[in-house]
């Protein structure tokens, strides 16, 4: 499917992929899935998922964005859970919603094994070449031209492009315009998308240094160790399958003494004089920022992770710093356990191009060109689970979009997935986006444990989920449901072996006839230990069992928040029409009007999301809406 | 939407004082320059300054009708967001009617109930808890309510539920913080400490939320059945309220047929005495007994008057009486003390628990209406009423969403006492935070609109 004219390769496809990071693998793996013929461009083959900065996948809200995509049927969940050192289940003092799945990854092992993925996709071809320009025919995508001159004529492009276009990395006064590890920045490409209606902007992120291994005296640090037993992040990975030999992380501390040669050298950080035009992250900021910002705190956590198997070198996570390489190598000297540490790579900040996600549909096509889809970082978002995330996304939509089917979209209410995409669709983001516990509204209801019973319908009907894989999620939610059932049907008489048992854990006699799921609900007993009074019970697997035990023991609360989020549906089913004349609108504030003119907000849910649209507007709206759509009725 | 004219008489109509005819919209000064013409004998009202007041005439064609003082206070910064001339004339009703007709005539329409409150609340001139507060301020009753709603069409209301919105906005924003970076901000011992805030915070809101009795009492009256046994002296009592000097009394309709309701303004407290006929009728009926009286209208009622006559010994009829009333606000009302007591007033509070109050009054001498004022007032609206620093809530949407609030409140202290994870607060500390932020129209839903459409009456 290629002929040369004017010199120059011509090659048809049906979508072009440009970026292989965790964004770009996961939208051309769709594509390639749905049945598509599927190009992934990247600057070096050798850069396929790179983990550029942090070595682990997961962390709050970041596991379940994971669990999500995995539900759906992405690939980054299965390709951690091949590739792990260590695992570790967070937050299970606290309660469900925020538990959290966190991975150490092997980087190398896990940048081959997602390579080998790709590779074995048919209809997938990985390619490596710089993109310079998009094609733009009549104001929909036709195609991409790399670096060398070959067009790809697609009938979908998905821009994938990280932290590469127009980069610049930063350590203190030295600068070098690369892309994360030194690899080649994408000079071009900028340009051809603001030719094409297309507004970009500037926006920083930074990791610390690393360090030789050898160097450190773990001895001076608290052993962090991984769960005994590792709970697989994929749905479809056999739990046995990840019980393997782990190795340990590393907690110290900054001090004092960091703090000091920190502040004395804070005109010397580019941010801070002013050399940085982007804007950085506030939630994952640097030791510079966390310096200033908690100027009580005494010390910060410095987390000391491996970078994999097959190398010594460490991460030193909480550091991330863009202070330069002499200030950089006394501030790691100070801390217990790296006063001889040597740098193996200096910590740096890097500065890139990506887009006002405003301009995009919550489909992840861009309002401005037809069948152009984004996803990561250069959406503005950041973190590596973000960007898979919006990968699959933008490729499951890429794919509808060619198909004529229609997108899918997930709100606020079905996923963390949806939150994600909801927030970089409407909100006003002037950092990169990291997710967060905080952000998802509805967070006991999208927990990382039932996102297989929230979302494999959704991948199914797509066509990325096996009728056999998601005949799997059905019979695991009817065995939920009929336990249940039987739990709360399941009724105790005052009987002397009930009265006995429960006296001897400290539980209130019965009075009256009490369930089980009655009974399971007191804090001093649980599902296991009433085994003796439940002669009945059926044999069931640990994930049933624990969707079980949420469901009875935290029942009020989810149906409180099934309320919350009714009401929330109703505002998001309340359409505006696509016909509305916001200048038709009396007493809409100007910026609201503005902000609706430029948004077109489908449904009055998304407008009340909108930066610059206040509750006022929302109930002007409201009412012109009831006035409007009472006339059509006449 | 709607751009008619409108105009209305927005002064009570009474004889000899001053009327005041508004008329809002995009017209108002061409209609009122067809009409008005100042010493000079012309007028042309847009070139006067806005916010401005002019002396002249009202003329129906050559024919002088008033002398007049006009208001010109031009969009966007009046009470509409609309241009709005306001005529001030002297004549009388009569008067009245007639500049208003003629302002119709040239070209306004007639205002419905409430419409300059509708447009002041769609041009985004006020929010719902004000536009509430305007219509209160029409069919306002007595001096308090009339303080009342002026207090919260200041935005009192509005300040006082935001605060307390902040309060939960403060411990969701700390929780939430704690969940995304456990590193900087520790949750050690802070459910302790969110137990005593949770608990002012409900506090305030309980205060808010019985207010809306207090307010309701204040706009519409004291709803109030006089019950005892035949001829204790219920009537008497009647009349001896109905009677008494500074008492206006107003028939109103019942709401079933067979009773009548008086309404009885004792200066502050307003009483809505129910079944007057009743009361009327029943003294001389002998069968008709007051336990069946008290049976029927103690449901409706907000307090009950339980009249006794100390000249003969307390009966069964008494006690029953009694118990049907326990649950309720009651001041015992001792009759005929001008004759020898057989019954003390010890006897007669044992009758009900928790030490009602005890008012002796004599029909017959006309005395004891003061003190049972004063009492019904301390019961009712206790503390300063007409402190203007006082706000109360007289809406029914104010006061089921500040109940649904305390509701929220009272689930996440249920979650503090079981030990539930701190993330466990956050969806009812949500609930709460979306209804306090709906009394105040800063957040909106569907049900709003059809709140506005039905109170507005809004057509198509």
């Amino acid at each position: 499917m290629s002929d040369i004219s004017n010199n120059h390769l011509n090659i048809d496809t049906d979508v072009c992929v440009i970026g292989a990071g965790h964004a770009g693998c996961e939208a051309g793996l769709a594509c390639a899935r749905l049945g598509l013929d599927t190009y992934i461009f990247t600057v070096s083959i050798d850069s396929i998922a790179l983990m550029p900065c942090n070595p682990n996948v997961g962390g709050s809200s970041k596991g379940h964005l994971v669990r999500e995509l995995d539900a759906l049927g992405g690939e980054m969940g299965k390709n951690i859970d091949k590739t792990f050192i260590q695992s570790k289940m967070l937050n299970v003092s606290k309660g469900p919603a925020v538990h959290s799945l966190r991975a150490q990854a092997d980087k190398s092992e896990y940048s081959r094994s997602m390579r080998r993925v790709l590779e074995k996709e048919e209809r997938l071809h990985v390619k490596q070449a710089e993109i310079v320009k998009i094609l733009v025919n009549d104001g929909s995508i036709t195609g991409v031209i790399t670096n060398t001159g070959t067009t790809y004529h697609c009938k979908a492009a998905v821009i994938a492009s990280g932290t590469y276009l127009k980069a610049r990395c930063l350590c203190g006064e030295s600068i070098t315009y690369t892309g994360p590890s030194g690899l080649q920045a994408a000079n071009s490409l900028s340009a051809s998308l603001i030719e094409n209606g297309i507004r970009l902007r500037r926006f920083k992120t930074g990791t610390p240094a690393r360090m030789e291994g050898a160097s450190l005296d773990y001895s001076k640090m608290e052993e962090q160790f991984g769960d005994e037993r590792v709970v697989p992040f994929s749905f479809s990975t056999d739990p046995e399958s990840v019980q393997k030999e782990q190795v340990s992380c590393w907690l110290t501390y900054t001090n004092e003494e960091t703090h000091k040669i920190i502040r004395a050298n804070l005109d010397r950080s580019p941010i801070y004089a002013g050399v940085i035009e982007g804007t950085g992250p506030r939630y994952c900021p640097s030791i510079e920022d966390k310096v200033v910002k908690f100027a009580e705190k005494e010390r910060h956590q410095v987390f000391i992770e491996p970078e994999g198997l097959y190398t010594d070198e460490m991460y030193v996570g909480g550091m991330s710093s863009s202070l330069p390489e002499d200030v950089q190598l006394a501030m790691y000297r100070t801390v217990p356990g790296l006063e001889n540490c040597r740098i193996v790579r200096n910590a740096y900040a890097i500065e890139y191009d990506c887009l006002e996600s405003g301009q995009l549909k919550p489909t992840l096509e861009l309002k401005a060109v037809s069948g152009l889809f984004s996803a990561g970082q250069f959406n503005g978002s950041s973190g590596y689970e973000e960007a898979a995330a919006q990968g699959l996304i933008a490729g499951i939509n890429a794919s509808m979009k060619i198909f004529g089917r229609e997108p899918l979209v997930l709100d606020r209410s079905e996923a963390y997935i949806g939150v994600l995409i909801d927030d970089l669709v409407t909100k006003d983001n002037r950092e990169p986006y990291r997710m967060m516990t905080s952000r998802a509204e509805y967070r006991l209801l999208l927990r990382q444990d039932n996102a297989d019973l929230r979302l494999r319908g959704f991948g199914h009907d797509i066509g990325l989920v096996s009728d056999e894989v998601y005949g799997k999620t059905l019979q695991k939610e009817k065995m939920i449901n009929e336990e249940i059932q039987r739990l709360k049907s399941t009724i105790l008489g005052g009987d002397a072996v009930t009265q006995e048992f429960l006296a001897s854990h400290g539980s209130a006699l019965l009075r009256t006839g009490t369930s089980l799921a009655e009974l399971m609900c007191r804090p001093e007993l649980s599902y296991e230990e009433l085994l003796p009074l439940d002669p009945g019970r059926p044999d069931l697997p640990s994930d049933v069992i624990e969707q079980v035990c949420i469901q009875i023991r935290y029942e009020g609360y989810l149906e409180r928040q099934e309320i919350q989020v009714r009401q929330f549906k109703k505002t998001e089913k309340k359409l505006i029409p696509e016909s509305i004349d916001y200048d038709d609108v009396p007493s809409l504030r100007i910026e609201a009007r503005q902000k609706l003119k430029e948004f077109r907000p489908v449904s009055v849910g998304q407008a009340s999301r909108l930066s610059g649209v206040t509750p006022a507007d929302i109930s002007v709206l409201l009412v012109y809406l009831e006035q409007y759509n009472r006339k059509t009725v006449d | 939407m709607d751009n008619r004219t409108i105009a209305a008489i927005s002064t009570a109509l009474s004889e000899g004082g001053i009327g005041i005819i508004r008329i809002s919209g995009g017209e108002s000064f061409d209609i009122v320059n067809r009409i008005f013409r100042d010493k000079a004998g012309k007028a042309s009202l847009l070139s006067f300054k806005t916010h401005s007041i002019h002396y002249g005439f009202i003329y129906d064609g050559d024919d002088l009708i008033d002398e007049v003082m006009v208001s010109v206070m031009k969009a966007p910064n009046t009470f509409t967001r609309e241009d709005i001339v306001e005529i001030n004339c002297h004549g009388g009703v009569l008067v009245c009617r007639k500049i208003l007709e003629l302002v119709l005539d040239k070209g306004a329409f007639l205002a419905e109930p409430g419409e300059f409150t509708k447009r002041a609340f769609l041009n985004g001139r006020i929010d719902l808890s004000r536009a509430e507060a305007v219509m209160d301020l029409i069919s306002s009753k007595n001096s308090s309510a009339l303080t009342n709603s002026v207090n919260m069409l200041r935005g009192r209301l509005y300040d006082r539920i935001r605060s307390l919105r902040e309060k939960v906005l403060y411990e969701i924003a700390f929780i939430e913080s704690a969940l995304d970076d456990p590193e900087h901000i520790s949750l050690d011992g802070y459910p302790e400490k969110f137990s005593k805030t949770v608990d002012e915070i409900y506090a305030e809101v309980m205060r808010l939320y019985d207010s809306f009795d207090k307010g309701r009492f204040i706009k519409e009256g004291i709803n109030t059945v006089i019950v005892g046994k035949p001829n204790v002296g219920k009537s008497s009592l009647m009349n001896l309220l109905s009677g008494h000097e500074r008492a206006i009394v107003t028939e109103i309709p019942g709401t079933t047929r067979d009773t009548i309701e008086e309404q009885i303004n004792l200066g502050e407290v307003s009483l809505n005495l129910i079944d007057t006929a009743g009361i009327r009728e029943t003294d001389d009926r002998v069968e008709n007994i007051g336990v069946e009286r008290a049976r029927r209208f103690l449901d409706r009622s907000d307090l009950v008057l339980f009249t006794i006559d100390t000249s003969v010994p307390l009966t069964e009829e008494d006690r029953q009486i009694a118990s049907l009333s326990a649950q309720k606000k009651v001041i015992l009302v001792l009759n005929k003390s001008d004759r020898e007591p057989v019954v003390s007033a010890e006897d007669v509070r044992d009758l009900i628990p928790g030490d009602p109050p005890v008012v002796r009054v004599s029909a017959l001498e006309g005395t004891g209406v003061k003190k049972l004022t004063s009492v019904i007032r301390e019961m009712f609206l206790s503390g300063n009423i007409s402190s203007e620093s006082e706000v109360y809530i007289t809406s029914i949407r104010q006061a089921s969403e500040l109940k649904a609030v305390s509701e929220s409140l009272d689930m996440v202290r249920k979650s503090l006492e079981e030990g539930l994870p701190e993330d466990f607060y956050s969806i009812d500390l949500n609930n709460a935070y979306s209804g306090l932020s709906r009394i105040i129209g800063e957040q909106v839903d569907d049900d709003l609109v059809n709140e506005i459409f039905s109170k507005f009456c809004m057509g198509k």
